[in-house]
């Protein structure tokens, strides 16, 4: 009942909005949805849950450790952004024809995506993963072009087309993966099953699994914007509306990326762990290189964003090929602390949007002295996204590089350094330009509304403490990494 | 994996005559042909589901059949039907490869289809999962559709063809998976398509045409 509560709530949130259609509270259904969300994964990560992780529908949804700690991230990325969809709302119903059924579409599609995650991450059979991951995209087309506009049509049309195609090549990687299972002996009924593939992954057959893992590579990894099918993600990310970017960037991307952790460890112990870390190594240092070179010349912070999300992807990546228990711990810690300081970007971005009438670094100059309190917490969150204490992208870069070279990835390691430094410079630049430029015209301070930055504070706030004590949530790392580590 | 007698020609047979139309779907210029060797090609699908269930003794299948039936050979030609209505213009595809060159890329594939999953099939070994290259090379034609069209139906074409591809080799290595995926897998992929249908709707409505080129503005 207590799973089933987590993937439910975000439904009656949307259920809420399609009866109460004009009441001004609607959207605040989402926030308390989300919270729910949140608190409930916190919850069920701090119970002890060896040998009975909760699970519901007869087993079709499962959450054990790695699970919950998906929850909460996907949680908090969901209080961040449905809190500022309500000033989105607000701001924009007006401007746009047909406001209020835009408003009432735009929440229930946000409500649908986050539950659709939420089904992705308790899956407890790789069907439903594959089932619910294409409905995330059903669900976020229609946000992406939420404007309406010829740029962010074009944007949503690249999105549904590339996802397409790579979750059609991730299908075919389940396919295989569910062939060699009944090959190994499955029943039809546990085949597909996490637990299974975990306990008899030995006996999968090796061949098989290495064409599988290949396809699965490609093809979550398209929805994870990992190259070499990223090309959907700059687009996609710089047209959505800002609340909409933060849970893209901030949570559907490593939703994906889960999906790849937990194969990755299946295939590891089928096939060894050579073949599929030459992959992942292939596609993350790729990633970081194209990212990195591609950041120096943007000029709009959202599509600076988006390539940033490819490079931190990649990190990830890379801390999955060493695959050790510190390395995925440190790649979870990042998933969260990416998960918090990008949401905090696009949102601050969106308030630029909203006050400015565009994210560009030019047009958006002087925010500092122009809006001190916007300013401060785009420069916290840089500060956080470029990896600098005291937030926790600091210490879980630290840490996934502390487990690529206890794996012999060094070499990796230097190369990843090299792009993580043209990586920085680029947005310390582009930070500097945005922060202290001229302003195109001179004004007195504004002050940001309490709704609009309060939220994003707390988020920036809790990033530096989970990086100052890993509080609370130690304990629920090692346990989650020692699920899908090798 | 073993069944008796006929089945396995008779899904030779189907599975032939989805490779065929995929290169049917290369050979036409006109979108009116395409689309029928797509409605073709996802009748010859739900053949194959009937033929498995009907010699595996799989009740699943049939369901899965008639699904298939009803997505892949009714409702999506009718949505890439109504797709050419809106915008006259995408009755021609005219592809940035000549024909003849595609044509020969398609057979490229194939090859490349059949070398590839060469490894696999002697692993698992049985005449279905001798099937599957077929499938695989469906799909890998399906790619180079959606590379080498620019007009948003022609993109879709690729798409069906991709997943028409993946549907083959699912049905041949798996004998239909678990229900419950199967079933949530058909209705998103009819999701899929209701969506693009809407969202070509859209384009065409802010920029009077779905030719992509005229798409050509978010780039770095």
């Amino acid at each position: 009942m207590m799973v089933l509560s987590v993937v439910i709530m975000p439904v009656a949130a949307a259920l809420c909005v399609l009866v109460f259609r004009r009441r001004q509270w609607t959207p605040w259904a989402g926030v308390a949805s989300s919270v729910y969300v949140a608190a409930l994964g916190l919850y069920i990560a701090e119970s002890d849950l060896t040998g009975r992780a909760p699970s519901a529908l007869s087993g079709v949804l499962r959450v054990d450790e790695l699970s919950a700690f998906m929850i909460i991230v996907i949680g908090l990325v969901a209080t961040l952004a449905s809190m500022s969809s309500v000033r989105y709302l607000r701001e924009t119903s007006a401007s746009l024809e047909g406001g209020s059924s835009h408003a009432v579409q735009y929440q229930v599609l946000v409500q649908v995506f986050v539950a659709t995650m939420l089904v992705a991450v308790c899956a407890a059979n790789i069907g439903v993963l594959w089932v619910s991951i294409e409905a995330t995209t059903v669900a976020t087309t229609f946000l992406v072009g939420h404007r309406r506009t010829r740029h962010a049509l074009e944007a949503s049309w690249k999105y549904i087309v590339i996802c397409s195609v790579g979750i059609a090549l991730a299908f075919l990687g389940t396919v295989l993966v569910y062939l060699a299972s009944v090959h190994a002996g499955a029943s039809s009924g546990n085949g597909l099953e996490w637990t299974w593939l975990m306990g008899h992954a030995h006996q999968l057959d090796p061949s098989v699994m290495r064409l599988a893992i290949g396809l699965l590579i490609l093809g979550y990894g398209a929805k994870a914007g990992l190259v070499p099918m990223h090309s959907w993600l700059p687009d996609a990310h710089s047209q959505a509306p800002a609340p909409v970017s933060a849970l893209m960037s901030g949570v559907l991307l490593s939703v994906a990326f889960y999906a790849l952790l937990r194969f990755k460890a299946v295939a590891v112990l089928s096939i060894g762990p050579s073949y599929p870390r030459a992959l992942f190594v292939i596609v993350a240092l790729v990633s970081l290189g194209f990212a990195s070179l591609m950041l120096i010349h943007q000029k709009d912070l959202k599509r600076a964003l988006a390539y940033s999300s490819t490079e931190h992807m990649a990190l990830m990546a890379l801390g999955a090929a060493a695959g050790g228990p510190l390395a995925v711990m440190g790649v979870l810690l990042h998933v969260l602390g990416h998960a918090l300081a990008k949401g905090v970007l696009f949102l601050v971005a969106g308030e630029m949007v909203l006050v400015d009438g565009s994210s560009t670094f030019v047009g958006s100059q002087g925010l500092l002295a122009r809006r001190p309190t916007l300013g401060a917490m785009f420069a916290g969150a840089l500060v956080a996204l470029l990896g600098l204490p005291p937030f926790s992208l600091f210490i879980s870069e630290l840490t996934m590089m502390r487990g690529e070279m206890s794996a012999h990835l060094g070499w990796a390691v230097a190369l990843s350094a090299i792009a993580l430094v043209i990586a920085f410079a680029a947005f310390a630049n582009h930070g500097r330009r945005l922060l202290f430029g001229d302003p195109a015209e001179s004004s007195a301070p504004t002050r940001s509304s309490l709704l609009a930055l309060g939220p994003l504070g707390l988020a920036l706030a809790l990033c530096a403490v989970v990086g100052v004590f890993v509080w609370p949530l130690g304990a629920i790392l090692s346990h989650a990494a020692a699920l899908v580590s090798s | 994996m073993t069944h008796a007698g006929v089945a396995g020609p008779l899904l030779a047979s189907t599975s032939g005559v989805i490779l065929l139309c995929a290169a049917l779907a290369l050979w036409h210029r006109a979108t009116a042909g395409i689309v029928r060797a797509l409605a073709l090609q996802g009748a010859a699908l739900a053949a194959s589901a009937v033929i498995l269930g009907v010699s595996l003794h799989k009740g699943a299948l049939l369901v899965t059949a008639s699904l298939i039936l009803v997505v892949k050979a009714m409702v999506i030609p009718f949505m890439l039907r109504r797709m050419v209505r809106l915008d006259p213009s995408s009755s021609e595809t005219d592809p940035v490869v000549n024909v003849p060159a595609s044509l020969v890329v398609s057979v490229l594939l194939t090859f490349v289809a059949f070398v590839a999953s060469r490894p696999m099939v002697y692993a698992i070994g049985g005449a279905l999962v001798a099937l599957a290259p077929y499938g695989f090379a469906t799909v890998l034609i399906g790619f180079f559709v959606l590379v080498s069209r620019r007009k948003a139906i022609a993109q879709m074409v690729g798409i069906v063809l991709i997943d028409n591809g993946t549907g083959l080799v699912a049905l041949l290595l798996t004998t239909g998976m678990p229900l419950l995926t199967e079933l949530g897998s058909t209705l998103d992929v009819l999701l899929m398509v209701v969506v693009f249908r809407v969202l070509a709707a859209r384009i065409y409505g802010e920029t009077g045409t779905l030719d992509l080129d005229s798409l050509e503005e978010l780039r770095d």
